[in-house]
């Protein structure tokens, strides 16, 4: 299947003044998305305790694509220091997470600036 | 997907929901492709629009046997600890963002999920 999500990663500052990771998604999000999502947040792993998920650039995500992000929460929850927040998704897709209760282990921002400030 | 998008919006309905048909559509698509037909290229998946003057129906047929679970509501806390495969969820996304939804067993290419979205939920 060819892989259509781009994933960029960048950092800024929270409204606490710690450094925050963002790593941004770009196409559509299905199951062919798996290793280069999962593989950008391993090479965050440690070094980021606050990451956001921008969904701004995201066309579709597909039940396979959900379950990459519930991959990565799991993980995330795992290392019991790590919180992940989200933004940017359309409000189709912030009903879907929603839906399939993503909105209790990361909470789902308007914008950047809605998110930043929430940490 | 985008013709279903387009015939529903001829139709009349509202962006939110032919974005619910949309994402449906897909994911009926997408189990009748990996599911139905095994992943098997030779095989076609058959989507077919009908409509009334208050619905719009999509049936997504495919060559496999048809379904024979039921959709389950997705339970985030045991996905969240490892006790369920994260994936799994096509099907209780269909049932949850159309008005209808039905899964028809049959011999092969008689197999279909059918879904019908409503005008008269517009207003509800």
């Amino acid at each position: 299947m060819q892989v259509t999500t781009k994933v960029t990663e960048r950092t800024t500052s929270g409204a606490s003044g710690g450094t925050v990771s963002v790593l941004g998604f770009t196409g559509d999000i299905s199951s062919a998305s798996k290793d280069g999502i999962l593989g950008a947040y391993h090479r965050l792993e440690g070094a980021a305790s606050k990451i956001l998920l921008d969904f701004t650039g995201v066309d579709y995500i597909n039940s396979s694509g959900i379950a990459i992000i519930i991959q990565m929460l799991l993980e995330a929850g795992k290392t019991g220091t790590q919180s992940i927040g989200i933004f940017g998704l359309s409000p189709h897709f912030q009903k879907v997470f929603t839906m399939v209760g993503i909105n209790k282990y990361a909470a789902l921002h308007k914008d950047e600036a809605a998110a930043l400030a929430a940490l | 997907m985008s013709t279903a998008a387009s015939v529903a919006a001829m139709k009349g309905f509202s962006a939110d929901r032919i974005e619910d048909l949309k994402t449906a559509v897909a994911e009926a698509c997408i189990n009748a492709i990996e599911h139905g037909n095994r992943l098997n290229q030779s095989l076609s998946v058959g989507v077919l629009l009908s409509t009334t003057d208050d619905e719009l129906e999509v049936k997504v047929i495919d060559d496999g046997a048809g379904v024979h679970a039921t959709p389950r509501t997705v339970d985030i806390d045991r996905k969240m600890h490892g006790e369920e495969d994260p994936r799994g969820m096509g099907m209780f996304l269909i049932q949850a963002l159309v008005d209808e939804a039905e899964w028809h067993q049959g011999p092969p290419g008689k197999s279909f999920v059918r879904l019908v979205i409503r005008l008269d939920k517009e207003n509800q």
